[in-house]
């Protein structure tokens, strides 16, 4: 009885340990994953068409759905925004407001969220199954390195793409909340637009805002590279690996956020 | 190269991208506004800044005409040195006027200019010697709350030597400054 407790307990402590050392592990492998991408990259964009193919799938396809979601974000934070500010009698704020929070936060954080979503989980997908029918085997046979071949070309795609995406979606965001605020609510449209370039900041609101949609670009693509390279290669395993792409990315991305915001607030 | 129809959507794709950075940087953003062309730089002096920062408004009549440059502080007579960069097309005669204002009543602080009548101008490196300090709000209300304490004593003062001519209902003693029930007047 005693030794049954007590062997259940290291049960229990030897899974945590376990689980701790697989993760460490993986860890080091999508390190490692990340630092061949860079080291092959030359490689790819020797062939230059290959990227462009992979900025076609990942940035021009997520575009339908960045602008949609951008347009009713913007629209709903100008309508969330006026009720708040008219009661303070600065519904002229509107216009900062929304510019603000797309340029800052929501544009990069959004974006990265829906591009985890839309691209991030096709690629985890198609890598996993290019490795489930051994083609990925067969390109190592032929000679030809996956990770040049495959996985660089991918890398860049999404690490273009994601800044393009973000700045798309912070400008048709202000555009919607241009439309609910200045035609539909009946906010000054000069003092719409003046405010807003009298508060938002070249240097320290829209670089600062590209810089952290760059880093999420790298992190959400190389989590779904990753992911895709690391599935088990069956059918469960890549629908695993699918779904933990979107989980993981999201979470990192809304982590990073924090630590970027506050990195950029102190300087 | 060949053509293909991915590279004319990928061209599109980043075109858009562009044309939404150039839109963020020039419709939202200051790129445009806060660009002043060629300047000179002149000094003033002030006791107090309050909460001026570098690159905040410099102001003549409402209008934009510099921006600060840099606020140091001078150990040797304990005031606070502001360089001002003035546009070049105005030019300000040497007994102007630089205030340090504050925008609405909670709103960032800028300094105005308010031209002399000097016949002489500016040149770059002077410095302009009439200045205002920026108003502290808490010093305004301290200075506020002194004045009329000692306006009440005096009252009161003037108010005891006839303590038979007034008549003692609280309503009156309130009036002439004295303490009733209801405790002190607050001024």
């Amino acid at each position: 009885m005693q030794y049954n407790l007590l062997n259940s307990i290291a049960n229990k402590l030897r899974g945590i340990g376990h689980r701790m050392i697989e993760r460490t592990w993986r860890l080091g492998v999508g390190a490692r994953l990340f630092g061949l991408a860079i080291v092959y990259s030359g490689e790819s964009f020797k062939r230059f068409n290959l990227t462009l193919r992979e900025i076609y799938f990942t940035g021009v396809m997520s575009l339908l759905i960045i602008v949609v979601s951008a347009f009713f974000v913007g629209m709903v934070l100008a309508l969330q925004g006026y009720n708040t500010l008219q009661k303070y009698g600065s519904s002229e704020a509107i216009g900062v407001l929304v510019a603000l929070a797309l340029v800052r936060e929501l544009g990069p954080v959004v974006t990265a969220l829906l591009f985890a979503g839309r691209a991030g989980t096709a690629i985890t997908a198609e890598i996993g199954l290019m490795k489930a029918t051994e083609q990925l085997s067969a390109m190592e046979m032929m000679a030809v390195n996956p990770i040049a071949r495959v996985v660089a070309p991918r890398f860049w795609a999404g690490v273009i793409s994601m800044p393009i995406l973000a700045t798309i979606f912070s400008m048709v965001g202000i555009l919607g909340g241009y439309l609910v605020a200045v035609p539909i609510i009946g906010v000054d449209d000069g003092a719409f637009w003046s405010q807003m370039q009298a508060n938002v900041d070249v240097r320290l609101d829209i670089v600062n805002g590209l810089i952290k949609s760059l880093v999420f670009g790298v992190a959400c693509t190389m989590i779904a590279l990753f992911e895709g390279f690391d599935a088990p290669p069956t059918a469960e395993g890549v629908s695993r690996a699918t779904t933990r792409t979107v989980v993981i990315s999201s979470l990192t991305v809304l982590a990073l956020d924090f630590v970027l915001t506050s990195f950029m607030m102190v300087v | 190269m060949d053509r293909t129809t991915i590279d004319l959507w990928v061209g599109i794709f980043v075109a858009l991208g562009f044309a939404a950075l150039l839109g963020l940087a020039m419709k939202v953003g200051n790129l445009t506004s806060s660009k002043i062309g060629a300047t000179y730089s002149v000094t003033a002096a002030f006791e107090n800044v309050g909460s001026l920062k570098p690159n905040a408004p410099v102001k003549s009549a409402g209008v934009l005409v510099g921006r600060v440059d840099s606020i140091v502080f001078n150990g040797k007579n304990y005031q606070a040195v502001v360089s001002i960069k003035i546009d070049k097309r105005y030019a300000f005669p040497t007994d102007t006027f630089a205030n340090i204002y504050t925008a609405g009543l909670l709103g960032e602080q800028y300094i105005g200019l308010e031209a002399g009548g000097d016949e002489e101008v500016l040149k770059n490196g002077d410095k302009i010697a009439k200045t205002q300090d920026a108003i502290v709000l808490e010093k305004m209300i301290s200075q506020f709350l002194f004045s009329k304490a000692s306006e009440t004593e005096t009252k009161s003062v003037t108010n005891t030597p006839v303590p038979n001519a007034v008549d003692n209902t609280p309503a009156a003693n309130a009036k002439a400054g004295k303490s009733t029930e209801l405790g002190d007047p607050p001024f």
